[in-house]
Parts: structure tokens; C-alpha cells; sequence
């Protein structure tokens, strides 16, 4: 028979037919660079054969990838009944061979995922079931901080108050300049927009009207819980999460400490404290930014502001602001540090909490406030 | 295989795969090295021992290229690694494989896929070589099959370090890096992963340079061992280094431990 050289197999593996013998002659470099192109190139052989030789002798560089190959191709030929030899080999190349061969072993294939239809109804039913789990939690962790809470109050002395301070300090200080930035745009927003509207009926004052109670009674205390929750919720989630990866929750323990007395008690107390304050600040510069828009844009004097805000808005709107400070502050201090104790100990799980912190604390924030809203309004206030 | 040194020489020959001259690192005002001279010959192991805080790791760091030397040469496959295009420093990182402390394993892949991150990143080549190549390495670092499909965070410390090894080797490197290999597993646990160091070292004629404390595996599988002191290494066997007179080399391999541990491979021979 003649001798077939085929094109594509001239750079790595000549194929000579000799009868029923077929001589398959590596050559180069068989290595994870060219295995891409010589399993291609394996492809290509194909029938039914009585007798291979693998003449090794040509090759220049074998690697395991390269032996995996050579010994792939053996022993599938082997397993379609033909009488398989390998030529040539150097003693390294065999002993490569022999490793490769040796580790030869079949990994059960990935589990496969089910069909969409059905998948989707197995996520809806586990996310129900985590999330009402999750509310069940979170309620025994609010039983088990409030129980701390009265505890601390009963008790004094049990207080953090260096770690109650640094938290103030961190949550409420240091929030002061983005949340009076904020505050203030917001109320130089809500002037413009109003000023714009009201103009039709001739009616700029009234935007003193608009900004001191959309302020003051609304946007303070809900931009101010937002800020808080993205900023101090995450920071929460973060640095307990933290904590519990590196045991430092377990150590405190064994130790004899108790995680919601020197963790959770001084966040939320010191989140309770200040939050308040917060919203006092916010309400001052949203109220000063309305100023300032209606002294620029309407000719409204910073003096006729403060007359016209005296009878637009009564202390009453003030308080009505000022009350759910507390109730949002302990709400994001509870979700972020609840969260943090969630963590499992990897660094993916802290992310992965912190983002669901912040999220779940300004969902309640924002459904907490529509329910007040409607309280007050059903109430008179 | 190193007789023509004589004691805890560190120049460098032509033939050296790694080669470091002068070497400088440091951290603000912290220096961690300073005119360190290291080399490593192909196809030897080679441990990187030294109290905590002499910059072993560090050292490995700085070779691989995630520190940057303040002053100094590393030449690797001869050739200097910070005159390199980007182009051939991913080429050299091919060539090369790091094992991390815990595997550094990323924990949204399965072993398998950690494994074809390289192999993906570096080669072209069809899902299906890709995949059985994945699971020739699987069972070369001596997994058992069904892990092939686990995630990091359902693998014992042992098998992360293992899963870790198969994705260093992916792509045949010719020098491996361990970063304490040993650490955190059990004395019959790391003595296996000794073992499996020793035989795919050989197998795949491989060039190891590991940190290690532990010095049970620097005794089985290290050829020459460098210890960092002073801000250098002294390197050499650990028949030469026994004989140095620093106090901390001293005590270090002939202290009570140093002692088990060289009683132990006597015995084992």
C-alpha cells in the first residue's frame, strides 16, 4: 500500500499504512501550546485498524497534557480491538506516560441542572421559605436586642460607653457633611420644582409652604435613614461579618463576652442616639437650601422666608418627622448588625450580606414610613 | 548534586532556572531585603525557610511579581522579569505555577473549573480536551473523582491545598512556587502531600521552590534549602547548613525539633 501522508497531520503526526498495521509517527512538540491543534488532528484518523504503532521517536517535547494524548489515543484504539504498541518512547517520555496513564480514572460527570420550568418553581419555593425563615430570625434577634436593650437600661453599667461613643462618632459625625450636602440639595430641588408649579397660580409664597413641610415632616428623616442605611447598615454588616470570619464572635464567647452586649448594644444605641440628630441637621439645611433657591430665583427674603415658615408649618409637623428617627435608626441597626452575624466564614458571604443589609433595612425604612404616613393621616396628625 | 559549592555559597551559575542579584524590598520605611542573592538550579527543589516576619514569603512574591522590587535583578528562564513586554510576562506566567497558603481557590468555581481558569485564560483548546485535561489534573494531585465537582467551601483544607496544586499545574509550569503547602494539615496529611510533591516533581521534572516552617517536609523533599537571615539567604544542604555557626541556624535545625526531625529521616533511611 501506499504510504498516506494527509495535510494537516504533517506537523505533528504522520500516518503511515502498511497493511492492516497502521504507524502513527509523532512529531514536535506535544505540550499544552499544540494539543488544541493535535486533537483535531487525531480526529481525523479514523477505520477500523488490526494493529497500531505509536512511534514516539520524533517527539521533541512531552508534557502530561501532550502524554494524556498519546495516551487517550492508545487506549481508545485498544478499546476498538486493535493490537496497540508504543515505539520509541525515551525513558522520561514513558515514565510521563505511565503517570498519566496511572491517573487515568473517569470523573462522574457534573450534576446536570433541571429544566427551567420546574427550576424556576423550586427557586420561587426555597426563596419563600428563606425568606420567611429570615423574618423569623430577624424577629427572635429584635426579641433578643430588645431584651439586651431593657437589660442595659436596667443596668447602666453594662453600657459600652467608649464603643458607644466611637460608633456616634462614626455613624453621626462623621455622616454630617453628605447628609447636610444631600439635605440641602434636596430642599433647592423641591423649592425650584414647587416655585415652578406654583408660579401658574401666582402662588411663590406657597413654596415655603411646600419645602418646609415636604422637609421637614418627610424627605429629612427618609433621606437621612437612606444615608445611614447605605453608609452605617453596610458598615455594620461589614465589620461584624468580619469579625465572625475570623472568629474574633466566637472568641469573644469563649471568653465570656456576650456578642450583643459589646457588638450589637452600643451600634444600635448609639444609631438610636443620633439618628435624631441627624434628622434635626437634615431638616435645617433642606430648610436653608429652600431658602436660599427662593432668595435667588422668587425674591423671597431669607426674612420673609421665616415669616412665611412660621404659619405654614406648626411643631407638630416637626415632631411627626422627628418621631420615626429613633424607629428607623434601630430598624437599620438591627438589619446591619443581624446580617453581620449571618455571615458564614467566607469573604463572599460578607458581601453578600452586606448587600442584603442595605437593601432590606431601606425596604423596611420605606415601608415603616408609608404605614406611619397613613397612621398619622388616619389620626388627624 | 551540588558538590562543587562549598557551604552556603549564593552566587549564582549560567545555568541557574531563577536567579536574584541584589535584591531590595521594602514597605514604607521597613526593609524586608536588602542585597539578597538567591538562585535556584532546574529541576531542584528548593526550601525557603526563616523566622516570621524575614520575608519568605515575600521573597516568593517578589519573583512571581506581585511585589515590586526596589532595587535588584530577578532573572527567570534567563531572562530579567522587569524588562519583559506584556506580552512575554504572560507567557512567563504560564510557565510557572503558584500554590497559595489555603489554595486562594475561587470560591464560585468548582475544583474543575478552577482548574480550566488557566488553561482558558492561556491555550487554546475545545471544551472537551479542556475538561478531560482538568480531570487528569484532578486525579494527578491525587483527589478522589467526585471532588472534580465541588466547590472550595465543601473541600477540607487538605483538598483545597490539592485542588489548589492541580489548578498551579494546569498548564504543565515548569517552576512551582508552594507558599507553606504544608501548613494547617495534619502531620499523616502532610507527609502525604510531601510525598505527592516529591512525585510529580520528579514525574514532571519540575523546579519547587517552597516556603515552608515545616520541618519535617524540608528534611524529605528539600535538595537545598535557603534561609533568610539578615535581610539574605544563606543557602545550602541541610548537612552544610548544619555546620554554619549563626545562632539562629543553629538553633533552628539542631534545637529539640530540628533534632526529631533529622532523627526521623535516619531512621526512615
Amino acid at each position: 500500500m501506499v504510504a498516506i501522508v494527509s495535510k494537516a497531520a504533517q506537523k505533528h503526526i504522520e500516518t503511515l499504512e502498511a497493511g492492516d498495521e497502521l504507524r502513527l509517527r509523532l512529531a514536535g512538540d506535544w505540550t499544552t501550546f499544540s494539543v488544541g491543534q493535535i486533537n483535531r488532528e487525531l480526529d481525523r484518523i479514523s477505520g477500523t485498524r488490526k494493529r497500531i504503532v505509536i512511534d514516539m521517536t520524533s517527539i521533541s517535547a512531552l508534557d502530561t497534557a501532550g502524554a494524556w494524548l498519546v495516551h487517550r489515543t492508545r487506549r481508545e484504539w485498544a478499546k476498538a480491538g486493535a493490537e496497540v504498541a508504543v515505539d520509541g518512547a525515551s525513558p522520561a517520555f514513558q515514565g510521563l506516560l505511565e503517570t498519566v496513564a496511572s491517573h487515568d480514572s473517569v470523573c462522574p460527570p457534573a450534576p446536570k441542572g433541571h429544566d427551567p420550568l420546574s427550576d424556576m418553581v423550586v427557586r420561587v419555593g426555597a426563596a419563600t421559605t428563606s425568606a420567611g425563615a429570615a423574618a423569623r430570625d430577624l424577629i427572635a434577634f429584635l426579641g433578643l436586642t430588645v431584651v439586651a436593650t431593657f437589660r442595659s437600661l436596667l443596668n447602666p453599667r453594662r453600657i459600652r460607653f467608649h464603643a458607644l461613643v466611637t460608633q456616634m462618632e462614626q455613624t453621626g459625625l462623621n455622616a454630617l457633611p453628605i447628609v447636610g450636602l444631600i439635605s440641602f440639595l434636596v430642599g433647592v430641588v423641591l423649592a425650584y420644582q414647587g416655585a415652578d408649579q406654583l408660579a401658574r397660580f401666582g402662588a411663590q409664597i406657597f413654596t415655603v409652604n411646600l419645602v418646609a413641610i415636604g422637609v421637614l415632616r418627610e424627605m429629612g428623616i427618609l433621606l437621612t435613614a437612606i444615608i445611614v442605611a447605605g453608609r452605617s447598615g453596610s458598615a455594620f454588616t461589614a465589620q461584624i461579618g468580619t469579625m465572625k470570619v475570623n472568629e474574633e464572635i466566637d472568641a469573644l464567647r469563649t471568653i465570656g463576652l456576650d456578642p450583643i452586649d459589646v457588638l450589637v448594644m452600643p451600634r444600635v444605641l448609639g444609631l438610636v442616639l443620633v439618628l435624631p440628630l441627624l434628622t434635626f441637621y437634615a431638616d435645617l439645611m433642606g430648610l436653608l437650601g429652600g431658602a436660599v433657591m427662593a432668595s435667588v430665583t422668587l425674591d423671597i427674603s431669607l426674612v420673609q422666608f421665616a415669616r412665611q415658615l412660621q404659619d405654614a408649618v406648626q411643631v407638630k409637623d416637626f415632631w411627626v418627622g422627628m418621631i420615626k428617627a429613633p424607629l428607623f435608626a434601630f430598624i437599620i441597626a438591627l438589619v446591619g448588625c443581624y446580617e453581620g452575624l449571618q455571615v458564614a466564614r467566607s469573604a463572599e458571604s460578607v458581601g453578600r450580606q452586606t448587600t442584603r443589609a442595605v437593601v432590606e433595612s431601606i425596604f423596611l425604612v420605606i415601608v415603616l414610613d408609608a404605614m406611619l404616613s397613613i397612621l398619622f393621616s388616619v389620626i388627624g396628625i | 548534586m551540588d558538590d562543587h559549592r562549598s557551604g552556603a555559597n549564593t552566587g549564582s551559575t549560567p545555568g541557574d532556572i531563577i536567579q536574584v542579584n541584589g535584591l531590595k524590598t521594602q514597605f514604607g520605611s521597613q526593609v524586608i531585603h536588602d542585597g539578597l542573592d538567591f538562585a535556584v538550579q532546574p529541576g531542584e527543589v528548593m526550601g525557603v525557610v526563616g523566622g516570621s516576619g524575614t520575608g519568605k514569603s515575600v521573597l516568593m512574591r517578589t519573583i512571581v511579581g506581585l511585589n515590586r522590587a526596589r532595587a535588584g535583578q530577578i532573572c527567570v528562564f534567563g531572562e530579567d522579569t522587569a524588562s519583559l513586554s506584556p506580552k512575554a510576562a504572560r507567557a512567563m506566567q504560564a510557565r510557572w505555577g503558584v500554590l497559595f497558603q489555603d489554595g486562594a481557590l475561587f470560591s464560585s468555581l468548582t475544583v474543575v473549573q478552577n482548574i480550566e481558569v488557566p488553561l482558558k485564560e492561556h491555550r487554546k483548546l475545545d471544551k472537551a480536551l479542556r475538561r478531560e485535561l482538568a480531570e487528569l489534573k484532578v486525579s494527578l494531585v491525587g483527589l478522589p473523582p467526585d471532588a472534580a465537582h465541588k466547590y472550595p467551601s465543601e473541600l477540607s483544607g487538605g483538598m483545597r491545598k490539592r485542588a489548589g496544586l492541580a489548578r498551579a499545574l494546569a498548564l504543565d509550569a515548569e517552576i512551582l512556587f508552594l507558599d507553606e503547602p504544608t501548613a494547617g494539615l495534619d502531620p499523616i496529611g502532610a507527609a502525604n502531600f510531601d510525598n505527592l510533591i516529591r512525585e510529580l516533581q520528579s514525574a514532571l521534572g519540575l523546579t519547587v521552590v517552597m516556603v515552608t516552617h515545616d520541618l519535617d517536609s524540608l528534611f524529605a523533599i528539600c535538595d537545598r534549602v535557603s534561609v533568610l537571615i539578615d535581610k539574605r539567604v544563606k543557602v545550602g544542604t541541610i548537612e552544610q547548613l548544619m555546620k554554619e555557626p549563626d545562632p539562629w541556624i543553629q538553633e533552628y535545625f539542631l534545637g529539640p525539633r530540628g533534632r526529631a526531625a533529622t532523627e526521623a529521616v535516619i531512621k526512615a533511611q
